[in-house]
C-alpha cells in the first residue's frame, strides 16, 4: 500500500508539472506585475525540465504502479515529452502576443501548466478514476484560459462555449464510465472486460459507447465537434495554438489507453464505431474547411479533418501510427499558428482573415515560407512529415482490412489541398495590399517557429529517428 | 460474481431506472434551457444522477472495494469545481452582454 | 416456500417505511387541519391598511424590492465556498480509516491539506477575499 520509488518514477512528469505549477502560483505572488514575464519563464523552464525527465525515462520497460492505477511505457513517456515540448513552443508564442493584448498574466501560465499536468495524468490512466481526473485537470483550466482576454466578447463567448460543451461531454463520460463499472464491477482498463460473461454485456456496450462520446468531444471528431470552430477564433490565438495540439494529443493519448491500452479483446466491438467516426470526421472537417475565409476558423475545421485522420489509425489498431501523425501535426500546427500570432497590429487587433495575408510571401519572406511549409505538410505534400503521417497511418488501415478508410483518406486529403493551397497563393502570389501593420519582431516567437519548421523537416527526412522513441505502441499488461 | 439483485426489498434497476430518468431531465435541460446558468445546472443534475448509479452499483456488485465510492466523492469534486468556473464565467460574460443566453453570443458565427 | 418467503422479506422490508407513511399522513392531516380551523374561525374582516398587506418578513420592516442585485462580490465568496467546502469530501473516507492507514494516511492528508493552503494563500493575496477593495491582480 505505501507508495515505492518505482511508483512515483512511473508518473514523474506529472508530479514534476503539478508540484512546478504549484511552485508558480506562490512565485506569481512574489513577482511585482509590472515583470510578468519572470513567470512565463518559469513556467518555461519548468516545462523544459519535465520534457527532458520525461525523455529520460523512455527507455524504461513497461510497468504498472500505484496498484495499477497508472502504467508507465515508452508510448506514454514519449506522449509526455510531446505535450510538454508543445507547452513550452506555446509560452515561446505568447510572450510577444499576450504582452501585445494586455494577457501576459501570471494565471495563464500557472494554467497552462495545470493542464499540462492533467495531460501527463491522461497519457499514464490504467483506470477510469484516473483517466477522469486527467481530462478534467487538463479541461478546466482550459475554460478559464480561452476567456482569459475579457471582456474582449469574442474570447468570453469562445470560453463559455468551450464550457458548456466540455462540461456537458464530462456528463457523458461519467455515466460512461459508470455503466462500465455496472458491468463489470472495476474501474480498471486493463481487467474491466476480462471478467466472465461481460464482454457481451450490453451495459458494457453502451457504457463504452458514452465514453466513447465523452472522448469524442474532447478530441472535436465529427459529430461532436460543433464547440472546435467558435472556440478557436474565439479564443486568444496562443490558447487556440495550445488547444489545437496538446489538447488534440491528449485527448487522442485517453482514447489509446481506454481501446488500444485497455479493454483487451473487445477490437471487434468497437472498431466498426471508430471507423465510422473516423470517415464522418475526415468528410465534414475538409468540406466545412473548404468555405472559410478567416485563417483561424479554417485551422479548426483542419483540426477537425487532422482528428480523422488520426482516428483512421486508431480504428486500425496501430497505436505507433497515430502518435506519429499526432506528432507530425502537431509541430505542423505550431508553425502554422506562429505565423497567425506575428501578423496584427500592434494595439492587439488580430488579422485572421485571409485577405490580410495577401502579399505576405513579399513583404516577410521568412513568416511566408514558414506558412507556406505548414501548408504542405497539411496538405501531406513529402519530405514534409505531414506525407510520414498520413501513409503510416493508411497503410495501417489497409493492413487490418479497412481499405475503403484509407482510399476516402486519400480522397479528402487530396479535396483538403484546395483550402490550404490557397493561403499559398494569397500570400505569395496575390499583390500586397499591405493592409496589415506587422508588429516588430519576437525572438522567443521565431525560436519557436524554428523549432516547429525544423521538426516537420527532420521528421519528414527520418521518421525511423521518432518512430524508434515512440516504441511498440502501448501494450495490454494482461494478454 | 455474485450480484445479489435485491438489497431491502428494493431491486437493482429500481436505482438505475431513477438515475437515468435524473440524467435524461439534466440532458433535457441542457439542451432546451436558454439560460447558461440553468445549462449548467442540468450538467450538475447529469453528474450527480451518475453517483446514484455509481452508489448502487457499488453497493449491489462490488462493496467490498471501495472503487465505487472513491468515484463517487471524486465526480463530486469535479462537478463543485466545474460549477466555479462555469459560474464565474457566466458573471464575466453578464458584465459584457448583460445577458447569459447563449444564443445572444454570436460574435463568432460566420 | 422460496415465493413465500421472498414475499415475506419483502413486507419485512415495507415495514421499515411504516413510520415515514405515519408521518406523511399526520403531517398533511395537520396542515390541511390548520388551514381549515383558519377558514371556520378566522375573522373575515378584509384589512385594507399598509400594514397589512406588508409582506411578513418576521416582524422586521421590508426594504427594497426582492429581485435586487446582489453584489458580484457575493457570487466570489460563494464560489469560492463550494470550492473550499467540497475539498472535505476527501477528508471522509481518511477519517472512516484513519487507524488503518496510520501515519502514513496522516502524512498524505498533511500534503492534500498544504496543496489546499497554497490555494488559500494565493486568494488572499490576490485580494479575493477583500469585500471591499479593487483586485489586486
Amino acid at each position: 500500500m505505501m507508495i515505492n520509488s518505482t511508483d512515483v518514477v512511473a508518473v514523474l512528469p506529472f508530479i514534476s508539472v503539478a508540484l512546478g505549477s504549484v511552485g508558480l502560483l506562490i512565485a506569481d505572488l512574489l513577482i511585482p506585475a509590472e515583470r510578468r514575464h519572470v513567470t512565463a519563464w518559469l513556467a518555461a523552464a519548468l516545462l523544459l525540465t519535465a520534457a527532458v525527465i520525461a525523455l529520460s525515462l523512455l527507455g524504461s520497460p513497461t510497468f504498472e504502479a500505484f496498484g495499477g492505477m497508472v502504467i508507465s511505457d515508452p508510448t506514454a513517456f514519449f506522449l509526455d515529452t510531446l505535450i510538454c515540448t508543445i507547452g513550452l513552443v506555446t509560452i515561446l508564442l505568447t510572450l510577444r502576443y499576450n504582452q501585445v493584448r494586455g494577457i501576459l498574466r501570471g494565471e495563464f501560465y500557472i494554467l497552462l501548466a495545470l493542464s499540462i499536468s492533467g495531460m501527463t495524468l491522461v497519457t499514464h490512466a490504467n483506470n477510469l478514476l484516473i483517466l477522469l481526473l486527467g481530462i478534467e485537470l487538463l479541461s478546466i483550466p482550459l475554460y478559464v484560459l480561452c476567456g482569459i482576454a475579457r471582456p474582449r466578447l469574442e474570447s468570453e463567448e469562445s470560453a463559455l462555449k468551450y464550457f458548456l460543451t466540455g462540461a456537458f461531454a464530462s456528463g457523458f463520460l461519467v455515466y460512461g464510465i459508470a455503466l462500465t463499472y455496472g458491468a463489470s464491477g472495476t474501474l480498471s482498463l486493463q481487467t474491466a472486460p476480462a471478467a466472465p460473461n461481460v464482454s457481451g454485456d450490453p451495459l458494457l456496450l453502451i457504457g463504452i459507447g458514452l465514453i466513447l462520446v465523452g472522448l469524442g468531444f474532447k478530441v472535436a471528431a465529427v459529430p461532436f465537434h460543433l464547440w472546435a470552430p467558435d472556440t478557436y477564433e474565439g479564443a486568444p490565438t496562443t490558447v487556440t495554438a495550445f488547444m489545437a495540439t496538446a489538447t488534440k494529443v491528449a485527448g487522442f493519448a485517453a482514447l489509446l489507453r481506454v481501446l488500444h491500452g485497455g479493454l483487451p479483446g473487445m477490437e471487434s466491438t468497437w472498431q466498426p464505431l471508430v471507423a465510422i467516426i473516423a470517415a464522418a470526421t475526415m468528410i465534414v472537417g475538409n468540406l466545412a474547411a473548404l468555405a472559410q475565409q478567416n485563417l483561424k476558423r479554417m485551422l479548426a475545421y483542419s483540426s477537425i479533418a487532422h482528428a480523422g485522420y488520426a482516428l483512421v489509425g486508431v480504428a486500425a489498431h496501430d497505436t505507433t501510427s497515430v502518435v506519429f501523425y499526432l506528432t507530425g501535426y502537431a509541430f505542423t500546427t505550431l508553425a502554422a499558428f506562429a505565423v497567425i500570432t506575428a501578423i496584427g497590429s500592434s494595439e492587439g487587433e488580430e488579422m485572421q482573415f485571409l485577405e490580410a495575408y495577401s502579399g505576405l510571401g513579399r513583404q516577410k519572406p521568412l513568416l511566408g515560407a514558414v506558412l507556406a511549409i505548414a501548408m504542405f505538410s497539411l496538405i501531406g505534400i513529402p519530405p514534409t512529415v505531414g506525407f510520414i503521417g498520413k501513409y503510416f497511418v493508411f497503410q495501417a488501415a489497409v493492413a487490418k482490412g479497412l481499405v475503403w478508410l484509407a482510399v476516402l483518406g486519400v480522397l479528402t486529403s487530396a479535396m483538403a489541398a484546395y483550402y490550404y493551397l490557397r493561403v499559398v497563393m494569397v500570400a505569395f502570389i496575390r499583390e500586397g495590399s499591405a493592409a496589415a501593420p506587422l508588429p516588430t519582431p519576437s525572438a522567443p516567437r521565431n525560436l519557436a517557429a524554428a523549432i516547429s519548421v525544423a521538426a516537420v523537416f527532420v521528421l519528414g527526412v527520418v521518421p525511423a529517428l521518432l518512430l524508434s522513441m515512440i516504441g511498440n505502441g502501448m501494450l495490454s499488461t494482461t494478454p | 460474481m455474485p450480484t445479489p439483485n435485491v438489497i431491502n426489498g428494493i431491486p437493482l434497476w429500481w436505482y438505475l431506472l431513477v438515475a437515468s430518468g435524473l440524467f435524461a431531465i439534466g440532458l433535457y435541460g441542457v439542451l432546451a434551457r436558454k439560460n447558461a446558468i440553468a445549462m449548467l445546472m442540468g450538467v450538475e443534475l447529469m453528474l450527480n444522477s451518475v453517483n446514484l448509479n455509481l452508489l448502487a452499483f457499488w453497493r449491489y456488485l462490488n462493496p467490498t472495494s471501495a472503487a465505487g465510492m472513491a468515484f463517487a466523492a471524486f465526480v463530486f469534486v469535479v462537478a463543485a469545481a466545474e460549477a466555479a468556473v462555469g459560474l464565474a464565467l457566466i458573471i464575466s460574460v453578464y458584465r459584457t452582454l448583460h445577458s447569459i443566453d447563449p444564443e445572444k453570443l454570436d460574435q463568432l458565427k460566420l | 416456500m422460496q415465493l413465500a418467503s421472498s414475499k415475506l422479506r419483502w413486507f419485512l422490508a415495507m415495514a421499515d417505511f411504516v413510520p415515514v407513511f405515519i408521518l406523511v399522513l399526520l403531517s398533511t392531516g395537520l396542515a390541511l387541519l390548520v388551514l381549515l380551523i383558519s377558514v371556520l374561525f378566522g375573522p373575515r374582516r378584509r384589512a385594507q391598511n399598509a400594514t397589512k398587506l406588508m409582506p411578513y418578513e418576521s416582524g422586521m420592516r421590508p426594504i427594497g424590492v426582492a429581485q435586487r442585485r446582489l453584489p458580484v462580490r457575493f457570487y466570489l465568496i460563494a464560489v469560492l465556498f463550494i470550492l473550499f467546502d467540497i475539498e472535505v469530501v476527501f477528508f471522509y473516507p481518511w477519517a472512516a480509516a484513519f487507524r488503518a492507514l496510520g501515519w502514513y494516511g496522516f502524512a498524505n492528508m498533511l500534503i492534500f491539506a498544504a496543496l489546499l493552503l497554497v490555494g488559500y494563500v494565493w486568494l488572499w493575496r490576490k485580494g479575493a477575499l477583500e469585500w471591499e477593495s479593487v483586485d489586486k491582480s
